[in-house]
């Protein structure tokens, strides 16, 4: 029951939702940058929540499957394929004995998804099967994947073909990137920092992603978000989403690898839902924030909970 | 000492109870994470104190902002004595300035201070851990003296290397890993401050002090080669 990695691809590691529990000791919680994608992979191959996926960055990997297995591709669209043949995104799909799997380029989004049916069984450390980058820990041997890496592929149950339809027939689409992307945010916890001329720039002007994005924080280009006395803050907690507005005044949104902690202060933190968007921005794309209120948020279930009917 | 809860995205908030280094806030953070871990309540899921603050993540399907600031409101606070008696100082040795600490030179310029005083300053203090965050490991320290505070740098640099110290406006500390940072680089220690393969990953812990021992190059070579032979037993002063 396994894979093998024939070719990695830029940036691919094992993540599931992320490791909770240890920010206290300065332990990020890591996971899937887009959570919404993740979800619908697990859900399209029969896993139970929460089961570890990879997460393949603009390029995808190229896989040979050591057993049969059934498998999702969602996320950013690297036009999968079988053996030559190419396979449908956001569908289960079945994959035989030696068989290889194979990603290109992401001709839109950033980062795709693969989900297998079992789920990748990778030895949980701290409760979790995410890879944490900068701490070397988790997912496998606590890095990104490399040629030759072989993964196993937990137990799991036979999947009737009714199954797999059923599954199939939900129809699950992922998000639509045209490259210029509206994003909620609830302002604070340190809005009071900055002038009205620079929330009136936040709140307004359209922001560049930066080509040094990455897992930790996407970094933006656009007009200064002034401050009255400097972005210097007594250090606080980050979350998933902070927006962090560092001394040059340029925004760096804090992603699914951010640090718990940091001493700059934040202007907003974008709605959860939201962060699936950011997840799949690429450099160059532009970003437009709107603020929005947390008692308005709040009122709908969660993103998660209208998706999966909760 | 006022209690303001203020929301952080649609998952967490932060409960703050002012916004500077203090002994006093940073005790009531504590004990109110204690008080809340306590409290067991449905949907809250993981806290992380901080110098000055709670921040509290919860699943918005459990529990919504409007609720959980209600009963954080019912927090009462408990007058509580710290207990110097006990005091745990480690003792960290740090080579200062050159290609140890590439920003001693200028910081010096800056302050108009020598580099032998910005060290002198920086070993005299026995610096409280308020806690652990932005990096596995990574201590934040109170008290270090006014005449060696100096703001980040504008822009972070993309990477400082592991067992850095720093400074960065009235704080100081040691980056445990690789990471990218504005604090100014003024030396660096031979210890491992995280170490993933120990059974206690974190050098430290919340509450214990530090003390910066300055060492030569050589003296920091003979240190890291024991650091590295795992035969190096860190010296701590009991106060």
């Amino acid at each position: 029951m396994g894979m093998e990695i024939i070719n990695p691809g830029p940036l691919t590691t094992v993540q599931d939702l992320g490791r909770f529990g240890y920010m206290n000791v300065g332990i990020g919680t890591s996971g899937v940058m887009d959570r919404q994608a993740y979800k619908i992979a697990n859900e399209l191959v029969g896993n139970a929540d929460g089961e570890a996926v990879l997460e393949a960055t603009l390029m995808g990997p190229e896989i040979e499957f050591t057993s049969d297995a059934v498998i999702a591709v969602t996320g950013a669209d690297m036009k999968p394929g079988i053996d030559g043949y190419s396979i449908e995104n956001y569908k289960a799909v079945r994959i035989v004995r030696g068989q290889r799997l194979k990603l290109g380029l992401a001709v839109s989004g950033c980062r795709a998804y693969i989900a297998v049916r079992g789920g990748i069984d990778v030895e949980k450390v701290m409760g979790s099967r995410s890879t944490n980058l900068k701490c070397g820990i988790g997912g496998f041997e606590g890095r990104n994947l490399r040629i030759g890496d072989l993964l196993k592929i937990g137990e799991s149950t036979e999947l009737s073909n009714s199954e797999l339809e059923k599954f199939n027939s939900k129809n699950y689409r992922g998000l639509e990137w045209n490259g210029n992307m509206t994003v909620r945010v609830i302002e604070g916890p340190q809005g009071d920092y900055f002038t009205e001329e620079g929330l009136k720039n936040f709140y307004s002007m359209e922001y560049k992603i930066s080509p040094e994005s990455d897992r930790m924080g996407i970094r933006l280009s656009g007009a200064k978000v002034e401050s009255y006395n400097g972005t210097d803050i007594v250090s606080d907690g980050i979350a998933f989403g902070s927006v962090q507005i560092p001394s040059s005044g340029q925004p760096i949104v804090l992603m699914a690898d951010h640090q718990t902690t940091g001493g700059y202060a934040k202007v907003a933190t974008v709605v959860s839902e939201d962060l699936s968007l950011l997840a799949q921005a690429r450099p160059g794309d532009l970003v437009h924030f709107e603020k929005v209120d947390i008692g308005d948020i709040q009122k709908k279930k969660s993103f998660f909970g209208r998706l999966f009917k909760w | 000492m006022e209690l303001k809860i203020k929301p952080v995205g649609d998952e967490a908030l932060v409960a703050e109870f002012g916004n500077i280094i203090d002994e006093k806030i940073n005790m009531r953070v504590h004990e109110m994470s204690e008080w809340l871990d306590g409290q067991h309540i449905k949907g809250v899921k993981e806290l992380l104190p901080t110098f000055r603050s709670l921040m509290i993540f919860y699943s918005p399907d459990e529990i919504g902002y409007g609720e959980l600031k209600k009963r954080l409101k019912k927090f009462k606070p408990d007058e509580r004595k710290e207990n110097e008696e006990n005091k745990k100082v480690l003792l960290v040795p740090c080579c200062y300035g050159r290609d140890y600490g590439p920003d001693l030179s200028g910081m010096a310029k800056e302050l108009s201070l020598t580099e032998e005083e910005i060290i002198a300053l920086h070993c005299e203090k026995e610096y409280k851990i308020y806690m652990l965050g932005f990096l596995p490991g990574f201590v934040y320290l109170g008290g270090l003296d006014k005449r060696i505070c100096i703001p980040r740098l504008e822009t972070p640099r993309v990477s400082i290397p592991a067992r850095s110290v720093g400074i960065g406006g009235d704080q100081t500390g040691v980056y445990p890993i690789s990471s990218p940072g504005g604090w100014r680089l003024i030396g660096s220690t031979p210890l491992e401050f995280y170490d993933p393969r120990r059974s206690e990953p974190s050098l430290c812990k919340a509450g214990e002090y530090i003390r910066f021992v300055p060492v030569n190059k050589y003296e920091y070579e003979v240190i890291r080669k024991d650091v590295i032979e795992g035969t190096y037993k860190m010296e701590i002063v009991r106060g």
